[in-house]
Formats: structure tokens, sequence, C-alpha cells
């Protein structure tokens, strides 16, 4: 990856009374999830990158492209090519569904040669059925199709998602979020998604911002900041990792599929693959038990090798352990939540060899580490 | 009978028509600038336009007679074309209705561009839409209820005005005068049939007028939903 791929951006200033420091660098594919409670800014960077707000201060370049340079360049929106899907409905209430997805529609010499086609679009989202109807009629997920599909036709170089499962109900976001996987493995472009769901961040994201009061905490790989005993991800309620692994072995006798990660191998329920088949595994702290020595034969799938690498205190009486998978503790690092009572009746210390016990390990589409 | 009708409506048709057109032209840049400007003293120019409203008709006309008749700017252009004045002519009586009726042109406009919000420019503006193709294609369709409102109001209120038509027309037969200024002159020599049939007339304009102002509302009501 050459240094002028990707999305590299600062933004420092005040807007109304909202301050904001920040920079950012996003791979040139992949997802980039931008993660906070809200007042985080995270909203802010999004729509500073495209032009939408305006700091004094800023710099940013895409794809070598310089879209801001402090008060010397700025580059209108409508110069930037740019997808954004807004967290609400954004269609044009007066256009039907083929007007809206037409509006921004490329055209000249990026239409020739498109990323994503006009046909393929309308297959990808499933919208032939929708394409005559008014945006009024058509339900919350349907919208957000439509808005993902019009982003998409207009061949963007960056693709900016604001919290675009936010205003969906549970069922509708899980109607979104395989398309969303489905363009994360297909589409080479930084991607940058803003969302406060934690759990939108383990099935989507390949990289991590975490931000905080107008800052980045910290930036990085997935994988490596849920499991990071500095962040406040790892002692989380809900902690998890998500890791990537290669499908090795499927049982079509029980409907079980193993996946190999570096320093262990899962089993996980289904199968929905094929061996040499990526495959993310969200595996929660709350699933993992910590035994000192080899458990009796149970009905838990998952008992792996491992050494305890970190412990940080979550509250006073539970803890967030990190393990590294592997007899040398070498592999993938996972998240285990267990009582100080357990810590101290067990002896255990980090540096320690112990078993993980994975009551759960879910799979879904794509590589977490793109 | 029915031909000496005939002249001050046709009139009054005629110079609501064009007012209209103008209103509309003059009346949307104007109401989308008070909209979207954040300059702080655009709330003057927005208190300028409204003084119509509060200002009597007959104060309103004497000041457009004194800019368009023979001493003023108005006089001067006329004279271009070698006419000694603006006033009691047809361009007369435009300018004035113009001038009376824009705030309730403008105000719907105005209203409906507030209520679109910042954000379908923003989508636009995602979707490459320089900004008049924003405004051609995104703002003005969805504005189009309170364009409507703004079209129906002003030709209303231009067919039912009077001060200032008087001030500035004058009341010519056959020139000037139009249906409200009509009325006044039968009720001035005694006939009151006439004045029944004109001014019964009015007020089945006023209802229709009032009533696809309602039907328009509701309408985009529904749509927007």
């Amino acid at each position: 990856m050459s240094e002028a791929e990707g999305v590299d951006a600062r933004f420092s200033g005040r807007l109304g009374g909202f301050a904001l420091d920040v920079a950012l660098a996003a791979p040139a594919r992949g997802v980039t999830a931008l993660y906070g409670p809200s007042g985080s800014g995270k909203t802010t960077l999004l729509r500073c990158i495209a032009g939408l707000n305006r700091f004094r201060d800023g710099w940013c370049r895409v794809n070598g492209e310089i879209w801001q340079d402090g008060e010397r360049l700025f580059l209108p929106t409508h110069r930037r090519p740019l997808g954004y899907v807004f967290q609400e409905s954004s269609l044009f209430a007066h256009l039907s569904v083929k007007r809206n997805l037409r509006f921004g529609q490329a055209v000249g010499a990026r239409a020739d040669a498109p990323a994503i086609a006009w046909d393929e679009a309308i297959e990808l989202f499933g919208l032939a059925p929708l394409l005559d109807r008014a945006p009024r009629d058509l339900s919350g997920g349907e919208r957000q199709r439509v808005a993902l599909a019009r982003a998409l036709l207009t061949q963007p170089r960056l693709l900016l998602m604001d919290e675009p499962l936010a205003s969906l109900d549970a069922a509708a976001k899980e109607e979104i979020l395989p398309f969303l996987e489905k363009l994360r493995d297909r589409l080479a472009l930084p991607m940058l998604y803003v969302t406060h769901d934690i759990a939108e961040v383990e099935r989507l994201a390949d990289r991590l911002v975490l931000m905080d009061k107008g800052r980045v905490l910290a930036s990085g790989p997935l994988a490596a900041l849920q499991s990071d005993p500095a962040l406040p991800l790892a002692g989380a309620r809900t902690a998890a990792v998500t890791l990537s692994g290669t499908i090795e072995a499927v049982d079509g006798d029980f409907g079980l599929t193993s996946v190999a990660v570096r320093g262990a191998s899962f089993v996980a329920s289904g199968q929905s693959g094929r061996i040499g088949e990526r495959r993310r595994l969200r595996i929660a702290a709350g699933d993992v038990s910590i035994a000192v020595a080899k458990p009796e034969p149970s009905s838990i799938l998952n008992v792996l090798p491992a050494r305890i690498v970190a412990m940080e205190a979550a509250t006073p009486n539970e803890l967030a352990v990190i393990l590294g998978l592997g007899e040398d503790g070498a592999g993938e690092r996972i998240l285990s939540r267990i009582t100080r009572r357990s810590w101290e009746r067990l002896h255990l210390a980090v540096g320690a060899s112990v078993y993980a016990q994975i009551k759960g390990v879910a799979l879904s589409r794509g590589d977490a580490d793109a | 009978m029915p031909q000496s009708f005939l002249q001050p409506v046709v009139l009054t048709l005629e110079l609501a028509t064009v007012s209209t057109i103008l209103l509309l032209t003059l009346g949307t840049p104007l109401a989308w600038w008070l909209a979207r400007s954040r300059v702080p003293w655009k709330e003057l120019v927005g208190a300028l336009v409204a003084m119509p409203i509060v200002l009597p008709p007959t104060v309103l006309g004497f000041y457009l007679l004194v800019v368009l008749g023979p001493h003023g700017p108005g006089g001067a252009l006329a004279r271009l074309w070698g006419q000694p004045t603006l006033a009691f002519s047809f361009a007369g009586l435009v300018i004035g209705s113009v001038v009376y009726s824009l705030p309730f042109v403008v105000q719907p406009i105005r209203n409906a561009f507030a209520a679109i919000g910042e954000r379908p420019l923003e989508v636009a503006a995602t979707l490459r839409a320089s900004p008049l193709r924003a405004f051609f294609a995104v703002a003005l369709p969805l504005a189009s209820p309170g364009l409507l409102t703004g079209a129906v109001l002003g030709f209303a209120h231009t067919v039912g005005e009077f001060g200032v038509v008087l001030m500035i027309g004058g009341a010519i037969p056959g020139r000037t005068n139009v249906v409200s200024t009509t009325i006044f002159d039968y009720v001035e020599t005694g006939d009151w049939a006439s004045a029944n049939i004109l001014a019964g007339g009015m007020v089945a304009f006023a209802f229709v007028a009032v009533l696809s102002m309602f039907a328009i509302e509701r309408r985009f009501a529904g749509q927007r939903q």
C-alpha cells in the first residue's frame, strides 16, 4: 500500500461549542469503524472529511488527492468523489426510487469503467421490485438499501457511512448487515463507518478508531484494540474479540465447521462454507472460562491451551483476562471475564499456562484484517 | 351591461397574471436568501419586504405615486419611451401590485425553504450536485407547496387590492379601472345591482382561492409522510 492511498485526515478546532482534535488514517480498502459514545465527534469527523463541516485547521487527503489543506484549499462537497450514507432516510421525497438512484449516477469518464454498474447495484441490493415506488412507501430497511445503492452509483472513491443502521429496528438491521458485509468484501474502497453499536463494529470493521470527547483514544486493527487491557473495550460488559480464520474442515454429520486461527482451531455450529474460505469469529469474554488443568470431557466444544497475557480489573469484583492462544501463548488473543474470587482461588497469574473453555463461537463472512 | 363588466375583469386578470409571474421570479430567490443566509442584517430586508402587511395601502400608494410620477425616477424612466409618467398606467399598476403583494408570496416560500432543512441539500452535494443543480432539482420541487401557496396568495391578493391601485392607477375607465375600483365607482353612482354582481364574483373567487390553498396543503402533507 503506497502512502498516498487510503485516507489521511487531521482536523482540529471548535465548531459551535464542540472541540475536535483528531487525526485519522484508513487503508485503501476495508472498513474502518469510528466508534465512541454520542458526542465523541465521530459524525463531525465524517462530515469534515465530506466537506459538510469545515475547520480552518484541517487537512484531508484521499487516494492521493488533497481535499482540504487548511484555508488554502477546500474542495466543496460536490467535487469530492465520495459516497455518503446518512443515519436517517435521506431519499428525495419527490423522486421515485429509480430517479433517486439516477440522481447521483456517474456520467462521463467514470461511467466507462464503473466499480459498480447499474444492473449490478440493483441486483446486489435487491432493488428491482422497488424501482417505481416512492420513498414514502418503503420500509426503513428498504430505504437504507436504496440510499446505499445510490451512494455507490456515484462511483465513489471513498464511502462514508454515518450510523446507517441506527434508525432501524433489529430485524431491519439484520436485513442490511449482510449487504454491508458483501460490500466490504467486494469493493476496493476505503470505507469509514460511524457507529456507537459495538455489535456492528464486530461484524463489519477491519480497523477501529476509538473516539471520546472529540479526540482519538486509540486506533488500529480491530482485534488488537479489543484485547488491549489499557482500553475500555476489554473491560466492557459485552466485551468480545473478532478473529479471522480459515475453514479447515466441515463436519456434515454433526453440522460443524472447524476454523483455524493463529495458535488454535475453533469448532463452531453450522456448515456455511467450504474449506479454505475466510471467516470472522466472534468470541465473547463472557463465554470464555479458565481452567488450570485440562478439564474432563464435557459438552463444551472448544477447550484450548493458552497463556494468561494480561489482567485488568473490569469492576471491583470482575476481571478481564487476556489470553494468548497456544501452549506458548503466542497465538491470537481472546478475552475471558472471570470473578476476582476465581482468580485468587485458582492462583492465576500473568504468564500462567491454562485451558480456555469457550462456550460459543459466532461465525460470519469475511476477514477481520483485510 | 355584461360588456361593461368585461373590461375591468380582463384587466384585473391580466394584472394579476403578470404580477404573479413577476412576484414568483423576484420572490423565490429573495425567499431562498432569507431562509438560508446567515448575515445578521437579513431580517432588516425581511422587515422591509413585510412592511406592506401593516402599512395602509394609501400610504404605500402615495409613495409609489411619488416615485413613479413625473418628478420621480419612474417618470424619468418613462420619458425614455416618451411617456410623462409610470403612474396611471398598466406598468404602474404592476409595480404597485408587486410591491404590495410581495410579502404574501415571500413568506410561504421562505417557510417552505426553511422547512426543507439543510439535509436534502447536503445529500444532493454528496451526490455531486452543484449548488445550482441542488436548488433546481431538489429545493424547488420540495418547496413546491410553498411556491403554489405563494402564487395563489399573490394572485388573489393582487385581484383584491384596492387602495394601492386606486392611488397609483387612478381608476381610469378602460385603462386602469380594475374590478375592485369599478365596484367602488358603481356604489358611488348608486348602481348597486352592478356592484352586487362584481362583488359576488369576487366572493366566489376568494372562496375558490382559499379552498385551493387548503387543497394544496392537504395534498402535499399527505405526500411528505
